[in-house]
């Protein structure tokens, strides 16, 4: 009898960077000329990126034995092991649902992630996919705009703003005469700009068709009939998989007209960025998306009131959107009972740089920071001690040791003049010289800024020199002080976060790291 | 000239109607150009309805539109701070060394560019050549990378 297994080799970017496809390839191969039924599935990403690329084989039983990180010289080894009872391959995990860092975790918005086919509707299906849409086509506007408010979710980009507040804004709103414009819009921010994240990115690259659900949601919510998807060009894998899943539910009647035969009308088109962190601030998003240079807006009118080409529209990231088909399908209730304090629900933590177990962990908000670098990423990769760990990107705060028992929800960390944005955690070891951090934060301001106020563009540029004269002992003392009115300024009069938020990763590191800032060393 | 001229129109066209087509419309050509051509612009602009200096606005705005022709392979390396974390600096110079250019400097065949974060912050360090993602770069494997594009004409940009 010939053998038949079904095997999992993801196709996501970080597996793919990491030698999936090669894997792939190899694994067809050897099946092939081993008399192997094999059935390949290209899932997303688990998220235990560390174990990338993680190979899972399903005898037929139904259990998922991992494997990783494999490589294609693995393969021969890793198929002959699975024959010999007994036989462990030192590459093998065990059952990859019951590894404790993966069954510890509260996967809601990532429940799907790594597990299905991401290109399969069906798959998506048969796993609660589309329920909450369907639920959704039963209630009114009102009643689907007051569960995402009860539901407590806070927009996942980085200022945690209310969901339900701001679709109820666009709901209560009416289109405003524009030569373009038509009707009210669905923007979903997938411009993940934020260095140490990548959560939008899996969930895209993992299950597409949960975010356009989601967005789909959004739309008969608020009234919209065309959405975006403003991605950058750095995702090419993300860009084809939203592509690919955009025509399959556009196909099977779950996009465009009459959905699912409600008579509702809702499409999606993806745009690509072109390279602009700024694009990734909502307004400067919309300037993009309506083929612009990415200028900031002045606030108001909020787009909320007149955004994508004139017309009310809700902006709201990935994670956001992609966690509205759990709160419709499962309730408010049930998405509101996890997390702690005003964060409620879950957040995908993504946990990089130096540090031995990296890759993303779904978790209630209130886990505190030391868990996460100790418990989940087991400490530095290098071996040597953690020093600094940035949170929220390269517009965050670096946090000191001594902090570290600080939860993980967004008053938290606010409160010890942080921010956890859009939930990237990245570790540095003690070998990071943090006046050079604290001059790239101002030097990436530089090369990003929209250039459209002063204390931005200039000021940014006159940090990068004064940090360098502080380096080179240059005036110290006075050199520390014009650098601490120079974040002032930043801070009080940028038009938007790029030049307000710049001053948090440069003064967070003169704080708490005042020995790298100190002349004599450095000199 | 007058080839690429009539393509320029027919890419332009397909975004005529489309609310903002201006981004997608450059995106198409410089995938089939490898960059977005000076000569090109006036037809952009008189296609889309827009003006000259609208369209020259936009392309210098974004870091990804390129108006030169590309070199015939490109290494972009992430230089974003998870990357620092794991000790992309000391690439930065290893690859300005051995390249002979600096960063963002289009070199005789292989460009280095910056990029600030790819996506890949678990598996740091991170590159995109020629459209294909690789991470946990060392010296070893960003020296063979680099090997492989001088030991061949042309890449496939993405
Ligand atoms: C400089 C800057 C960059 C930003 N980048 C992103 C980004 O890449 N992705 C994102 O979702 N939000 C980003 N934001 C936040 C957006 O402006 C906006 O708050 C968000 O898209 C709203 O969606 P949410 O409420 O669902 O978070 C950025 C903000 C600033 C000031
Ligand atoms: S703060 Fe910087 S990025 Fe924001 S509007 Fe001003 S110049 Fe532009
Ligand atoms: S910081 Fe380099 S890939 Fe994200």
């Amino acid at each position: 009898m010939t053998k038949t297994i079904t095997a999992y080799v993801p196709a996501d970017a970080s597996a793919v960077a990491l030698g999936a496809d090669d894997l792939a390839t190899e694994m067809a191969q050897y099946c092939a000329s081993a008399g192997i039924e094999l059935t390949l599935v290209r899932n997303g990403s688990r998220g235990l990126t560390w174990l990338e690329p993680l190979l899972e084989i399903d005898q037929g039983d139904g259990h998922r034995i991992g494997f990783g990180p494999v490589t294609p010289a693995d393969v021969s080894s890793v198929l002959r092991s699975i024959d010999e009872p007994g036989s462990e391959h030192e590459l093998a995990v065990g059952r990859v649902e019951e590894l404790p860092l993966f069954a510890q975790q509260q996967r809601l918005t990532f429940a799907r992630v790594g597990v299905t086919d991401p290109l399969s509707l069906d798959d998506y299906l048969a796993n609660e996919g589309y329920i909450g849409l369907q639920n959704a086509l039963q209630m009114s506007a009102q009643n689907i705009v007051s569960r995402i408010t009860e539901s407590g979710l806070r927009g996942r980009g980085g200022a945690a703003f209310p969901a339900g507040i701001k679709w109820q804004t666009v709901l209560d709103a009416s289109s405003n005469s524009h030569p373009v414009g038509k009707g009210k819009y669905i923007v979903c921010n997938a411009d993940e700009g934020d260095s140490g994240t990548f959560a939008d990115r899996l969930l895209m690259e993992g299950d597409p068709f949960c975010l356009l659900e989601g967005m789909t949601i959004a739309g008969i919510a608020i009234g919209a009939e065309q959405g975006y998807i403003y991605l950058r060009s750095e995702y090419p894998v993300a860009h084809a998989t939203l592509q690919a899943a955009i025509a399959a539910a556009r196909d099977r009647n779950y996009l465009g007209d009459n959905i699912c035969g409600s008579g509702k009308h809702f499409d999606i088109e993806v745009r690509l960025g072109a390279g602009a962190y700024i694009c990734g601030e909502e307004t400067s998003l919309l300037e993009s998306l309506e083929g612009k240079r990415g200028m900031v807006r002045a606030k108001p009118p909020l787009p909320a009131l007149a955004g994508l080409f004139g017309q009310p529209t809700v902006v709201n990231n990935v994670i956001t959107l992609a966690s509205v088909p759990v709160i419709l399908a499962k309730g408010a209730q049930y998405y509101q009972n996890f997390g702690v304090g005003r964060s409620r629900g879950t957040l995908p933590i993504q946990l990089a740089g130096n540090v031995r177990r990296g890759g993303l962990f779904e978790l209630p908000f209130g886990i505190s920071i030391r868990e996460i670098i100790f418990d989940y990423g087991g400490g530095t990769l290098s071996g040597r001690p953690a020093k600094a760990v940035q949170i929220g990107g390269p517009l965050g705060a670096y946090i000191p040791e001594p902090m570290w028992g600080t939860l993980l929800d967004y008053e938290a960390l606010a409160e010890i003049g942080g921010m956890l944005g859009h939930g990237g955690i990245v570790v540095f070891d003690d070998s990071v010289d943090m006046l050079e951090q604290a001059q790239f934060a101002m030097q990436f301001c530089a090369i990003e800024s929209c250039g459209k106020c002063t204390p931005c563009r200039i000021g940014s540029v006159r940090g990068v020199e004064t940090l360098e004269k502080i380096r080179a002992n240059e005036d110290r003392e006075s050199n520390l002080i014009l650098l601490d009115e120079l974040c002032e300024t930043m801070r009080d009069a940028s038009l938007c976060a790029m030049g307000g938020l710049t001053p948090f990763p440069v003064t967070s590191a003169v704080r708490h790291f005042p020995e790298d800032f100190g002349g004599e060393q450095n000199a | 000239m007058s080839q690429t001229k009539a393509s320029v129109s027919e890419l332009v066209r397909h975004w005529q109607d489309v609310p903002g087509g201006l981004m997608p419309a450059l995106w198409s050509i410089q995938n089939a150009f490898g960059h977005v051509p000076s000569h090109a612009v006036p037809e952009i602009a008189s296609i889309l309805n827009l003006s000259v200096a609208e369209v020259h606005g936009v392309i210098s705005f974004y870091h990804d539109f390129k108006t030169e022709p590309a070199s015939a392979h490109s290494i972009k390396l992430c230089r974003a701070e998870a990357c620092q974390a794991m000790g992309v600096r000391a690439l930065e110079t290893f690859a300005e060394q051995r390249l002979g250019v600096k960063f963002d400097e289009q070199g005789p065949l292989v460009c280095l560019e910056s990029v600030y974060c790819l996506g890949l912050c678990a598996c740091a360090p991170a590159a995109m050549v020629d459209g294909k993602l690789h991470a946990r770069l060392n010296e070893q494997k960003l020296g063979k990378l680099i090997d492989e594009c001088e030991s061949t004409e042309a890449g496939a940009h993405d």
